[in-house]
């Protein structure tokens, strides 16, 4: 093959082979239509979008865009950057699999859908423009570009069926659980999700098909131009016309059926680009802007209520970045998979209500979408008929709105960046307004409203637990301290918690920390109170606290409730009290480490229980690791750990609601998941867990095989030193 | 002004309640102290004087308005009553009736009430009261002053007197307020039959607020089937429509003197308690420990009923 | 139709009830007071009441009472029309009712409700002493109203599940034992509004003076005559312990 051979203009393929002016015509209407559909479908849905409010997220996009070029591409961040899409970080993270077949088909179909671009322009632009300037055509599509081009095509093209071949098989032969569609609410009339299904598999085929039919078309081209040798640069194509060539097909006939499939392949491919806007495709183009626009923090740090609205009711109350959520779902099913509420046997799986919503949002708003849609015989759930109100209530039901549990575990494994939490808090703050809530809810939210705790009990029995302590603990109302313990209600009400309380208050004094408490001044910190959606409430009971710590003389804060930790830390600041804000796992892994709480060592084989609020939500997971180490117990880790933490079920307000209903309640499914493992502890660092886990052991019937001990408890047992004074540890292993 | 002690008896159906015999008896003890009578006031047909043999009189208006428990009629001839026999104390139940009229009488006959009263005596010259206020925790002792006075009393909290004999009967002409009434009862509701008869059961199972949900009362059913006693429930739950009102035990609903009351997720409210402390044995649940359940029951827990509930089926079901 | 809710703030029965030094009264000083558990009650029906049949719901308070204006707010957030607060003090029921008599003359209603009682009602209930000021008719332990022409039907319940509906001319005062449904929940934010919107009109009354008659020689805790054996351990212990209970006394076969 000599150099002149390659530059030669023969090297290249026609575009129309053998379809004439007629057939040409006909191709650049239909192209036309195909296009106009294409852009009609977008303008409708842009124009849903833009019925939804700003969502002060244009900041976020634009970092996304220009800021640090790699956020999000090793691990997950609050947001992501476009590299991060590009290496589909976020689908990889939790099943590489599927996440590298994604992959594949992202960077194949994007390939292929440059090379129809090139195509056009060399073809449709390049040619005419030169053709009026300089009178003669002018193509690139030649030569080394087209050799070029043609190789990563084709070799693209395999990257691409490689991967469409694993998601169709996964999809239909291995079908993991998170693909099974069926409803975790079944409504009473019954419903359909055959078209979902249809749906996918019409968009899989359709993608097959176009790639199929290009492979034949090259195959059929090279045979029927008898095989050039440079079509070597196509070396999948060829094998396709070897293959023909083989089965006894001759160049003329390969010409013959080449014009056939040329149009098959057409019509799939333009049939493709009109049907994006109205299915599932449309994700292609909406995926990495939600991407881009995606905030994790939006769930620590909850937004506002739409100014004038107590909560959600119509299309107008979301935001365009909650909308454009809704139709960025996949139906992955990796939120429906880990959803405590879901594997509880609750109504609710974040999927569906995103699903609900989409299709309700759709129908209200003129949205058009073909196949990927439920069907019921009543019109109910998202088949709801446009109203003023009700969504919350009527599209999603109350009761599966009041299952959630704010472990945001849906946020943080969604691979295309849908916060369903604040969207949920949003529709919750709409059922506060209208009253619909569990009675004991009600009873809790009185009694917080009096009394500033969720117990009904006085405010001025805050404090009692401290009584029996020997040193008194110093009111930071009165005297000035280095920290300020903020307790929380579990820690001060619960009679079984006491003991952890006044545990972890003798720790302290022995290590020669200088902290206070409130007293009865301290209130709820309210972080369940906002996720329940009473945000009056909420305020309320922020702007005590506030109140309160502004006139209390402390350096910083830490707590014992890591709910009450993430409001302190993430949401406070917004309204003036910006503090340092400690867990206290962090605080005495400081003390062990720096030898102000000496320690030997215990030898227990444990596990540990990551709070939702700490781990995922603040990421607080080495510091209670780190003492468990420092303390010699073996950590045995349960398979959701750190971040991927498993929900107990009392977040979000769930801990004042009835679970009876449940058919197995999150926390006996985690101690479940433990008793695996062999160990002799569960250890936790949240006072709620202390009582859910200590509850589950029991009902799971596991009470004499695991021991609910929180992390305090153990420091405790292994403090050696100054002189415990008389029954001032409690013996954990009494 | 005299030293007599009038009771307004209350009747259901024909008979005397228990509560006019209660406070029959105190009646009578006052009326001695004070060498007073102690007198009966029944209005409408006069059927049930004969029940009130303890009584020295029994004083007896009949007239149509009276034919039912009409509490403005009630009230008129009541003052009547008090007007004509001008008695030194009027004693009242503290349920529905006494709560009907006493007050309003405390203004018209202008004479002290006491309320929620457990206990009257005579100290020297003054009449003192016990009473129950701020939901059970403080007692009060009152002193009523002047020369007349009305009790309300709570129900149980005195002994029963047995008639014996037979009190003089003075009938009454009605006043004439009695013909224009402003109060009519167009219906009258018996406790539904067909219901079991929690009074009449060797065992309950009583479930109160702690139960959560009505999703939950299933679980007290399935316990219930399995001990063979039926289900009852304090106010809260029949006021959320749970259950119907044939289930309601306490001062408003039934009360119920079985062989074992089983209470769950009952604090123990007084209205509850008044109508279950008599059970032979009473063991109670409730996560608090402080609650005042505990101070009536025999025995107690403060296991999660929805532990414990499911752990009993499941033991008696063997 | 004006229906007057008569709303009366109360010791918080969850609080330590403190007695005075002289141990004749409860110590009100550091005392919190919420709205009577049957007033909420009262509030709740008539706001059925409007709901179903029109009318205009007016929540009345007395000024003297601690923490009322929450109450009272609170009322206005879940439906009530208005709020006043009455001027005057009263801790006896005979002051409240001769306070609130004065100004239903000065502001006729067609329908009061109010709590069938209160936990500190010791020298009687409010709305039998109120109807009689005013010479109307009245009914107790009321537990669902409903307006007719000229009247109001109610129902009115006795011990033993037995209950009555009467027919009363109005107006009328009624003590409501139970709403038809549980109080409804107010949101803060609500309330919060009504608090912004302005202060709550006071009214000045001419009430005669009034008094009880009542003299309290002392108040006390009752003794705890006696406590229940606890029962402890794993919930399949303390089952197996109130099993031989109930077996011993022959209930359970086996």
């Amino acid at each position: 093959m000599s150099l002149a051979a390659v530059l030669a203009e023969s090297v290249t393929r026609p575009v129309f082979q053998d379809i004439g002016w007629l057939g040409k015509t006909t191709f650049y209407v239909v192209s036309t239509l195909a296009i106009l559909v294409f852009a009609w479908g977008w303008w409708r849905r842009a124009a849903k979008y833009r019925r939804g409010r700003p969502a002060g997220r244009a900041g976020v996009l634009r970092a996304g865009l220009f800021g640090r070029p790699f956020a999000g591409v090793r691990r997950r961040e609050d947001r992501s950057s476009v590299a991060a899409v590009a290496a589909n970080s976020s689908i990889i993270r939790r099943d590489r699999g599927t996440g590298i077949a994604h992959l594949l088909i992202f960077w194949g179909f994007l390939t292929a859908f440059m090379a129809t671009v090139i195509l056009t322009v060399d073809y449709d632009i390049v040619r005419h423009l030169s053709r009026l300037i300089t009178g003669h055509e002018a193509s690139f599509f030649h030569g080394p570009f087209f050799l070029v081009y043609t190789f990563v095509v084709d070799t693209m093209g395999v990257a691409l069926l490689a991967g469409l071949v694993y998601m169709g098989v996964r999809r239909g032969l291995r079908r993991p659980g998170q693909l099974d569609y069926t409803r975790a609410e079944q409504p009473e009339g019954g419903y359909s999700r055959g078209r979902l299904v249809a749906g996918d598999w019409v968009f899989l085929g359709l993608l097959l098909g176009i790639l199929v039919t290009a492979y034949l078309l090259t195959g059929l081209r090279v045979l029927s131009q008898d095989l050039p040798w440079f079509t070597v640069f196509s070396p999948f194509g060829r094998l396709v016309a070897d293959g023909l060539a083989g089965l006894g097909m001759t160049p003329a006939a390969a010409a013959s059926v080449h014009t056939v499939v040329w149009w098959v392949h057409a019509a799939l491919a333009l049939g493709f680009v009109a049907y994006i806007p109205f299915s599932k495709a449309m994700h292609i183009l909406i995926d990495g802007v939600n991407l881009l626009a995606h905030d994790r923090s939006a769930t620590r740090r909850l937004p506002a209520p739409a100014p004038q609205k107590a909560g959600y009711s119509e299309i107008g109350d979301f935001t365009w970045k909650e909308l454009l959520d809704l139709d960025a779902c996949t139906k992955c099913g990796r939120c429906h998979d880990v959803c405590p509420a879901r594997t509880a046997g609750a109504p609710l799986s974040p999927r569906d209500l995103i699903l609900d919503l989409r299709q309700w949002v759709d129908t209200s708003a003129g949205g058009i979408t073909l196949l990927d849609r439920e069907t019921r015989t009543d019109a109910t759930g998202p088949l709801s008929p446009n109203g003023h109100s009700g969504i919350a209530g009527r599209v999603v039901s109350a009761r599966t709105l009041w299952s959630c549990t704010t472990c945001m575990h849906c946020v943080e494994v969604c691979p295309v960046g849908i916060e369903h939490v604040p969207t949920i808090v949003q529709l919750r703050r709409r059922l506060v307004d209208e009253g619909t809530m569990d009675p004991t809810l009600q009873t809790a939210l009185q009694n917080l409203a009096t009394q500033g705790n969720s117990f009904g009990k006085s405010a001025r029995m805050r404090a009692r637990w401290t009584r029996e302590l020997e040193t008194p603990i110093k009111d930071a109302r009165k005297e000035p301290v280095k920290y300020l313990w903020f307790v929380g209600d579990y820690a001060s009400f619960d009679d079984r918690l006491k003991v952890n309380s006044q545990t972890l208050a003798r720790i302290l004094a022995q290590a020669g920390v200088d902290f206070g408490i409130l007293y009865e001044d301290e209130w709820n910190a309210g972080n369940d109170v906002r996720r329940v959606g009473e945000e009056g409430l909420y305020e309320m009971l922020a702007e005590h606290n506030i109140e309160v710590m502004r006139n209390a003389q402390f350096e910083e804060i830490f707590t014992t409730d890591p709910h009450s930790l993430n409001t302190l830390r993430n949401e406070y600041p917004e309204r003036g009290a910006a503090y340092k804000v400690w867990h206290y796992t962090e605080l005495l892994a400081h003390l062990i480490e720096s030898g102000a709480i000496p320690v030997r060592p215990l030898g227990y084989k444990v596990t540990y229980h990551d709070p939702c609020y700490l781990a995922r939500y603040n990421g607080v997971v080495e510091a209670p690791r780190r003492i468990l180490a420092a303390l010699g117990c073996e950590l045995v880790e349960m398979g959701r750990n750190r971040a991927d933490t498993f929900c107990c079920g009392a977040g979000g307000g769930r801990i004042w609601m009835d679970d009876s209903f449940l058919t197995e309640r999150p926390s006996e499914n985690r101690i479940r998941e433990a008793v695996q493992l062999d160990v002799d502890n569960f250890i936790v660092s949240c006072p709620k867990d202390v009582t859910m886990y200590g509850d589950a052991v029991k009902t799971t019937g596991h009470e004499d095989r695991l021991r609910v001990r929180d992390i305090t408890l153990l420091v405790s047992e292994a403090m050696v030193g100054p002189v415990d004074p008389p029954g001032a540890l409690v013996r954990a292993t009494a | 002004m005299s030293n007599d002690v009038l009771v307004l008896a209350e009747r259901v159906g024909k008979q005397i309640t228990d509560s006019t015999y209660e406070l029959l008896g105190k009646a009578r003890e006052l009326a001695d102290a004070w060498g007073g009578r102690a007198e009966v006031a029944l209005f409408g047909p006069s059927e049930g004087a004969e029940q009130l043999g303890g009584a020295d009189a029994v004083i007896c208006i009949d007239h149509p308005a009276l034919s039912d428990y009409v509490p403005e009629a009630y009230e008129t001839a009541l003052l009547h009553v008090l007007t004509q026999r001008a008695p030194r104390l009027l004693l009242l139940s503290n349920a529905t009736v006494g709560l009907d009229l006493g007050a309003a009488l405390s203004v018209r006959w202008d004479a002290p009430l006491a309320a929620y009263a457990v206990d009257l005596a005579v100290d020297g010259d003054a009449l003192v009261a016990t009473t129950q206020i701020l939901g059970g925790k403080i007692l009060a002792e009152v002193e009523l002053g002047g020369s007349r006075a009305i009790a309300t009393v709570v129900g149980g909290s005195l002994p029963p007197m047995t008639p014996a004999g037979s009190a003089e009967v003075v009938t009454l002409a009605p006043p004439a307020e009695l013909d224009s009434s402003r109060m009519s009862v167009l219906q009258v509701f018996e406790p539904s039959g067909g219901d079991v008869d929690i009074t009449a059961a060797d065992m309950l199972v009583s479930i109160g607020r702690g139960i959560g949900s009505q999703d939950n009362l299933e679980l007290a059913e399935e316990l219930a089937q399995a001990l063979g006693a039926p289900v009852s429930a304090s106010r809260p739950i029949i006021d959320a429509g749970w259950m119907p009102k044939t289930r309601q035990v306490g001062k408003s609903g039934l009360k119920v003197k079985p062989k074992a009351y089983l209470a769950f997720g009952i604090s123990g409210a007084p209205e509850h308690l008044e109508g279950m402390r008599s059970a032979e044995l009473i063991i109670a649940c409730n996560t608090d420990a402080k609650a005042p359940i505990f101070d009536v029951a025999h025995y107690g827990t403060t296991v999660d009923l929805f532990d414990l509930m499911p752990a009993l089926a499941e033991k008696v079901k063997g | 139709m004006r229906i007057v809710v008569l709303m009366k703030a109360v010791p918080d029965l969850v609080e330590e009830i403190e007695l005075t030094p002289e141990g004749n009264d409860i110590d009100r000083e550091f005392l919190k007071f919420v709205l009577n558990e049957w007033d909420d009650q009262a509030l709740e029906e008539a706001l059925l009441v409007k709901e179903a049949s029109g009318g205009e719901v007016v929540a009345v308070g007395l000024a003297g009472d601690a923490d009322i204006d929450q109450s009272l707010y609170t009322a206005v957030a879940k439906g009530a029309d208005s709020a006043v607060k009455v001027i005057g003090e009263a801790t006896q029921t005979h002051e409240r009712a001769a306070l609130l008599a004065a100004y239903l003359r000065e502001n006729p209603a067609d329908l009061v409700l109010t709590g069938v009682q209160a936990p500190d009602d010791l020298d009687g209930q409010l709305a039998p002493m109120l109807a009689a000021h005013l010479g109307l008719p009245h009914v107790s332990v009321v537990v669902a109203v409903a307006v007719g022409e000229g009247a109001v039907v109610v129902r009115q319940e006795f011990a033993g599940g037995r209950s009555q509906e009467v027919s009363v001319k109005t107006p009328a005062v009624i003590g409501v034992q139970a709403a038809r449904q549980t109080p409804r929940y107010a949101p803060i934010s609500r309330i919060r509004q009504v608090m912004q919107s302005g202060a709550l009109p006071e009214v000045a009354v001419a009430a005669e003076a009034s008094g009880s008659g009542l003299r309290v020689r002392r108040m006390y805790e009752p003794e705890k005559t006696s406590h229940a054996h606890m029962l402890t351990g794993s919930a399949d212990e303390v089952a197996e312990k109130i099993i031989e209970l109930i077996r011993a006394r022959g209930l359970v076969k086996g």
